[in-house]
């Protein structure tokens, strides 16, 4: 959750896209709070941020955001289970010191999580490692690998692997390029594990039965908003009602 | 500040004395004795809006009291807040309206252990009740009710002050729209006991005391009043910051080779000790250092801190800690914090860094007073001020 380690902001669009009204909100390592400010505008939601820097908590306060100075990694275990209707996580999984960990408990303390991961496997990082035999470094990662706060680094394959192995249901994706617009995809489509520079992920618990869910919507909220989305033809994601 | 503010900086007033409550109107206290007749000392800045939607109060530490930022009539100091307090800074006197009392079991107005006992016509001396962190909430919601105010914007203190904010998000959660807990702890932990026994044991064996009726003797236990200053003042501060303030620095050129206060440490604690007795009185300090180490919130729930914040969902709650505190470590606030995402509840959390140990709540900590400004500058627009 190091600061400034997020390279832009481009998933910003696709989160508040994605995100109900009036939904309650935990962004987990939210920096200044820009993106809980811009959710509280733009969707009234009620926003909790999670954030390890000093200088990033007295600019949420400042903001007049709540939240707590923390770690990721160990302060999650003390939400009570469901007490958000999305826990978000942009672009710090592979930060964290145990992602798995990290990942089941957004789930247990929130319905949905919306993450981002940058994928390893894109093309540029498999070139780039095949000719230089260095670790990459591309927009997406750019530090030399003895300052990157990237240790847990993965490719969109092994995440789509952690989702399934916690019984997680991908509920949309989307692959997000440098700036170009948002693609819904398949995440574990072949090719867009070479062609995604990072990935967008909604996700909820597969074991959780919910009323009215139409098992046909695949891409839940995505659909719900951009009727002409395509739709992945693998992913069962019945979509997501406001139980509230 | 903001253009919506009811009261501008001109109109500021400063208010407050000593408020009687008729003699009819006991304070319950947990020990299961009632007080009678009560007074609570009381100061006020700025003014009370028509919606009465403004108001704060601001819970002192240990030794504070009223004075919170004006000048104290008994030292002649600024008051102990003025830094947070005042036209400009975050608590801005134009725009809330500010109330800050003295503890019952003080002693500068409000009922102690120095007042008159109605049955002896004497002062209470050690025949004042045990009373508890509670019981001053109590006496001051029984101030906020008569002053006519149903709910507090803010309930806000440091240390002792923080405890008194936290005890109110438990016993009066539904007159709080928000509370902020700084440098404080869910309970005092047996290091806390041990430094307030030392205190009050220095107080105790100083022969002045008289079993605590001193008064009618005509004496004040002063040195031993004093050594208790000296050994808590010690806990106020980070030993990075003795260490820079003092070093092992001398009085004067060598040695003394005898007992004199030859390090300027010893010379300053003896400043802090000799000046606090001109200010404070012992029992007082027996009776305000017991109802800290009886301090437990989680104890009356089952030991489930969480509990008692289940009723307070609706308060906005800020809690601050600093990085070189030793006395209520940032692993307390953050319990703290914890119990209340546990709770459900609404909070903010951040940990100053700062050298200064305890003490940093009165002195210049950027981070510290941007944090409280942002967090009362969203509060008062949440409140619609």
């Amino acid at each position: 959750m190091a600061t400034g380690s997020k390279n832009g902001r481009e998933d910003f669009a696709e989160i508040l896209r994605l995100v109900r009204p009036g939904a309650r909100v935990l962004d987990v390592g939210c920096e200044d709070g820009e993106l809980l400010e811009l959710l509280t505008r733009e969707k009234r939601i009620d926003g909790q941020g999670l954030e390890i820097s000093p200088a990033g908590v007295s600019a949420c306060l400042a903001r007049g955001l709540a939240v707590v100075q923390g770690d990721g990694d160990r302060d999650l275990d003390h939400f009570p289970a469901r007490a958000f209707d999305y826990a978000i996580l942009s672009k710090t999984l592979q930060q964290m010191r145990e992602p798995r960990h990290v990942l089941s408990e957004l789930l247990r303390i929130a319905d949905q999580a919306i993450v981002s991961v940058p994928n390893f496997g894109h093309w540029r990082m498999r070139v780039s490692l095949m000719t230089r035999g260095r670790m990459p470094e591309t927009r997406a990662l750019p530090d030399p690998w003895w300052s990157t706060p990237n240790i847990h680094l993965c490719t969109l394959a092994d995440f789509t692997d952690l989702c399934r192995e916690l019984d997680l249901r991908v509920d949309a994706c989307v692959a997000l390029s440098g700036g170009k617009p948002a693609r819904p995809i398949r995440p574990d489509g072949l090719l867009e594990n070479w062609r995604s520079e990072t990935a967008l992920f909604l996700l909820s618990r597969r074991d959780e039965q919910r009323p009215g869910a139409t098992p046909t919507d695949l891409f839940g909220a995505v659909a719900v908003e951009e009727p002409d989305a395509p739709t992945s033809p693998k992913a069962k994601a019945p979509r997501r009602r406001a139980r509230r | 500040m903001d253009a919506k503010a009811k009261a501008s900086p001109g109109d500021e007033t400063d208010g407050g004395g000593v408020w009687r409550f008729p003699a009819a109107t006991a304070l319950r206290l947990d020990s299961g004795a009632k007080l009678a007749p009560l007074e609570v000392a009381y100061k006020t800045y700025g003014r009370l809006n028509e919606t009465k939607t403004n108001a704060i109060l601001v819970c002192h530490a240990l030794t504070g009291d009223q004075h919170a930022a004006s000048v104290n009539p008994m030292t002649g100091r600024p008051g102990w807040w003025d830094r947070v307090i005042g036209p400009g800074l975050p608590l801005d006197p134009g725009r809330y309206f500010i109330i800050a009392t003295n503890v019952i079991g003080g002693c500068m107005g409000s009922t102690g252990p120095a007042s008159i006992n109605p049955k002896t016509g004497a002062p209470y001396g050690l025949s004042f009740p045990v009373i508890t962190i509670a019981d001053m909430v109590r006496a001051q919601a029984m101030l906020v009710e008569a002053l006519g105010i149903e709910t507090l914007l803010a309930v806000v203190g440091g240390s002792m002050g923080g405890m008194q904010v936290l005890q109110w998000a438990a016993d009066y959660p539904e007159k709080l729209f928000s509370a902020v807990c700084v440098a404080a702890a869910p309970r005092h932990s047996a290091q806390n006991i041990a430094f307030h026994e030392v205190g009050r044991q220095a107080i105790m064996a100083d022969p002045d005391w008289r079993g605590g009726a001193y008064d009618a003797a005509g004496v004040r236990p002063e040195k031993g009043l004093a050594v208790a200053r000296m050994a808590a003042h010690i806990t106020y501060l980070s030993e990075t910051a003795l260490q820079r303030k003092f070093g092992r620095e001398l009085q004067r050129d060598g040695l003394s080779w005898g007992f004199d206060a030859d390090f300027q440490v010893e010379s300053y604690l003896r400043h802090q000790g000799t000046s606090f007795v001109d200010r404070f009185d012992a029992n007082s300090y027996l009776y305000i250092t017991r109802a800290l180490d009886y301090f437990d919130l989680a104890a009356q729930r089952d030991g489930v801190l969480a509990s008692a914040f289940l009723k307070a969902r609706g308060v906005r709650f800020c809690v601050l800690s600093f990085s070189s505190d030793w006395l209520y470590p940032t692993a307390e606030s953050r319990d703290i914090v914890r119990a209340l995402n546990a709770a459900g509840c609404r909070a903010s959390f951040a940990e100053i860094e700062t050298d200064k140990g305890h003490d940093a709540f009165f002195l210049d900590e950027p981070q510290f007073d941007r944090a409280l400004r942002g967090f009362f500058a969203a509060t008062a627009q949440a409140r619609g001020l």
